[in-house]
């Protein structure tokens, strides 16, 4: 499915840009102008036309200090099945849209942005199909991008000083690399009820009938703002980090299964999703470090130590950033500082700590 | 979508060397100088039965590639004419990552990726034939990690493939089922042939010379497919494996003690026979449980234990009085505790003698005939039963007698 319709889209590319397209969800051909799509009354403000839904999520995936747009489209009629800890099931002909961009000066937000990409996935007869668009200088449009292209970006960080970016527009595939799980099945990472449980969403949803199967709204998981720390424990804050940066590949089905290691926030036995776990396939991301997480020791961690790094061999999550997370840096670093215990290696017994493993 | 295939072809067709030429079905040629992009979205457009062919030449790409489509063909003019360079990658923890079924790479190299090269996730049918993967600058730590990695795969063949310079390993099958390695040859990698918690593996008719380590069969716990068992590792060519281990420390493989012929790490139903293994400072063959390692295991499911080891018929010469790294450190404390007025020569194969209590008859103190670790037919090569922990009250052994048994042979792995 997702190859036919790609195909046809590239087929579509010999007509110039004046012509209308004939795509959408409806027919199921990707558009390869974001604006045959006629998801926005002013692509250059993002206003989004009538039924489409914006909402946001509590704790984002960071994608090099991008700012994200999320817009929901439900077909005519459609409605939105609950789930307690998976994505929300959404109706063939749906569609989610989320726009990507970096404000001029992230210190003051009215001065303005520059639109990078618009993504678009869309829910077909058999799964989730996505492709990216690429805007053009003025940011009055944006063109489909199968292949994807790199962005040199600049602008204002909250500190003041001048930042760039070669912003990575993912291709098709390594948009599947993030939204799949097993055997290519497309996921989703946001529309999940405790990540969308914030400002009344989910509540306006079910009021106007697009959700159905909500329990009891006293029993609504929610995920912390993981930078907020009036809204959960500092584990939970790390937790819910991890979870929405890492945890899409992570998980038991993730692309990620095969190390072991799971950070979404359905695990809870520590060696899972760490603590004291020696690496498996690791090779220059263990930083010559034993394990994952070792209490009380971030810089014996070869989690912090490669989300602290830029290296492409190294460097967590693989796709989607080139910066460093700063915050969500710091974040992991308190919450490891503040377990207690230590780790086994096979060092100990010879006379060194774990943390300072020998070369053997 | 044929059309789109055709039309690729005939702007190929113009440079007047044709990728596509003797390639049946529909074909998608790249001559040098194409760019990384047209590369990528002839991947994600490819349909079943389509093959991506290079022509000779270099093509470079700075960001890594990527397949999902089922049944696709990837070649090039021959592994030391067509290379796909990564030297320049800055995005992509591989070279080439494949997530599909039914994949085929062949006659082509890909060298110089900052991670691994060539990762298969997931996948049956694989095969890689007469395949370079080279990291040109020589052993590194700054090299990746694996050449051809195939994991959690069904159905894997590498068949004539050359691998130099992997930091962890040059051929890594990892967690995967009904396997063969044959023809290749792996030089300059840390580890050179490793078969990781997996299960029908054949690796035979290989040479694997200056790695760290030869051939490795290992199982490691914490994974999703646990305690493999049943690899045949027979008629190779292990010498020389001398490399000063060059994996970044905190590696599984940093364990492996420079001069390593061939050695097997808690896996289960191992046969190893046949081979020439030689000339390795620190042992000709080990077969070591995860005990020793000193790592506490936290998954209840691993079996730390090797069990049903039968080396036979091997041809096991030249050791050297200086073992490498803790666990050649371990072999000299068992030799002094030997020979404590020296000197001594490391024996050709070695065994830690760690038992797994819940296995020990209590009629004989050993093993069931079944799990035992059997030696036969090796000419005059010698052996230590290192009597792990060392120190105590037992002190190690060299006696192969209670080694003399043998296992049923295992069954040879069927191409598919």
């Amino acid at each position: 499915m997702v190859r036919r319709v790609l195909l046809l889209a590239a087929l579509a590319a010999c007509g110039d840009n004046d012509t209308p397209e004939v795509c959408g969800a409806q027919n199921g051909v990707m558009c390869q102008r974001l604006s045959s799509w006629q998801l926005f009354d002013d692509i250059a403000a993002q206003t989004p036309a009538a039924g489409v839904m914006p909402y946001d999520i509590n704790t984002p995936l960071f994608s090099d200090y991008a700012t994200k747009q999320r817009f929901l489209v439900l077909p005519p009629g459609g409605v939105a099945t609950w789930s307690d800890a998976d994505a929300f099931e959404l109706p063939a002909g749906s569609v989610l849209v989320k726009t990507f961009s970096y404000l001029h000066d992230r210190r003051d937000p009215s001065l303005g942005s520059t639109l990078l990409e618009t993504r678009v996935l869309v829910k077909g007869d058999k799964g989730w199909h996505g492709a990216a668009y690429v805007y053009d200088d003025g940011g009055t449009d944006a063109h489909l991008q199968v292949a994807g292209t790199i962005r040199s970006e600049s602008w204002i960080h909250d500190d003041g000083s001048t930042r760039t970016d070669d912003y990575v527009v993912p291709n098709a595939n390594q948009c599947k690399n993030c939204h799949a799980e097993h055997d290519n099945v497309t996921s989703l990472l946001g529309p999940k009820a405790r990540h969308m449980n914030k400002n009344g969403q989910l509540e306006a949803m079910v009021a106007a009938g697009q959700l159905a199967g909500a329990p009891d709204p006293m029993t609504w998981p929610k995920a912390p703002d993981a930078f907020d720390p009036a809204s959960g424990t500092l584990e939970q804050r790390a937790r819910a980090w991890l979870d929405i940066n890492c945890g899409h590949c992570h998980n038991p089905r993730g692309a990620a299964r095969t190390s072991g290691l799971f950070l979404d926030v359905a695990q809870t036995d520590p060696a899972v999703f760490g603590v004291c776990k020696p690496p498996v396939a690791t090779g220059r991301g263990s930083g010559g470090l034993q394990f994952d997480i070792v209490p009380g020791s971030p810089d014996d961690s070869i989690l912090v130590y490669r989300i602290s790094s830029t290296d492409p061999e190294v460097r967590m999550p693989e796709l989607g950033r080139n910066l460093v997370h700063a915050e969500g840096v710091a974040l992991i670093r308190e919450w490891i500082t503040s377990m207690t215990g230590g780790c086994t290696g096979w060092t100990s017994g010879h006379g060194q700590p774990a943390s300072q493993p020998a070369r053997l | 979508m044929r059309a789109i295939a055709v039309a690729v072809v005939g702007l190929v067709g113009c440079a007047g060397d044709d990728p596509c030429a003797g390639v049946k079905g529909t074909c998608v040629g790249f001559s040098e100088g194409a760019s990384a992009e047209s590369v990528q979205k002839a991947l994600i457009e490819a349909q079943p039965g389509t093959t991506i062919a290079f022509g000779a030449g270099t093509f470079d790409f700075r960001v890594d590639l990527s397949l999902t489509v089922d049944d696709v063909t990837i070649k090039g003019a021959g592994m030391d004419r067509t290379t796909l360079s990564f030297r320049k990658q800055t995005e992509g923890a591989q070279g080439l990552l494949v997530t599909a079924s039914g994949f085929t790479i062949e006659d082509i190299a890909v060298e110089d990726t900052p991670g691994d090269a060539i990762k298969v996730l997931g996948g049956d049918r694989i095969t890689f034939e007469r395949t370079r993967v080279e990291w040109t600058g020589g052993p590194n730590q700054t090299n990746g990690s694996y050449g051809l990695y195939p994991v959690q795969c069904m159905h894997v063949l590498i068949e004539d493939c050359v691998v130099k310079g992997a930091s962890d390993s040059g051929v890594y099958v990892g967690q995967s089922d009904q396997i063969i390695v044959r023809g290749n040859h792996a030089e300059q990698n840390v580890a050179g042939i490793e078969i990781e918690n997996s299960t029908h593996a054949d690796v035979h008719d290989n040479v694997a010379t200056n790695n760290t380590g030869g051939i490795l069969v290992f199982n490691l716990p914490g994974l999703q497919v646990h305690n493999g068992a049943g690899t045949r590792v027979f008629s190779n060519m292990v010498y020389g494996n001398n490399t000063d281990n060059f994996a970044p420390a905190g590696n599984i493989v940093g364990l492996v003690p420079t001069g390593t012929g061939i050695a097997v790490l808690a896996a289960h139903q191992v046969e190893i026979f046949g081979n020439d293994v030689h000339d390795h400072k620190s042992i000709n063959v080990g077969v070591i449980s995860y005990v020793p390692t000193g790592i506490a295991v936290t998954d209840a499911s691993y079996d730390q234990y090797p069990t049903a080891i039968d080396i036979h018929d091997n041809t096991l010469a030249g050791t050297s009085d200086t073992p490498t790294g803790q666990l050649g450190a371990l072999l000299i404390s068992a030799l002094g505790e030997l020979y404590p007025q020296g000197p001594f020569i490391v024996p050709d194969m070695a065994w830690d003698g760690v038992l797994d209590p819940a296995r020990v008859q209590q009629a004989t103190g050993d093993y069931a005939d079944a799990d035992k670790l059997c030696i036969h037919g090796n000419g005059d090569a010698d052996f230590i039963n290192l009597e792990w922990p060392l120190g105590d009250a037992t002190k190690p052994s060299t006696d192969m007698a209670p080694h003399a048994c043998t296992h049923a042979p295992l069954p040879e792995v069927a191409a598919w």
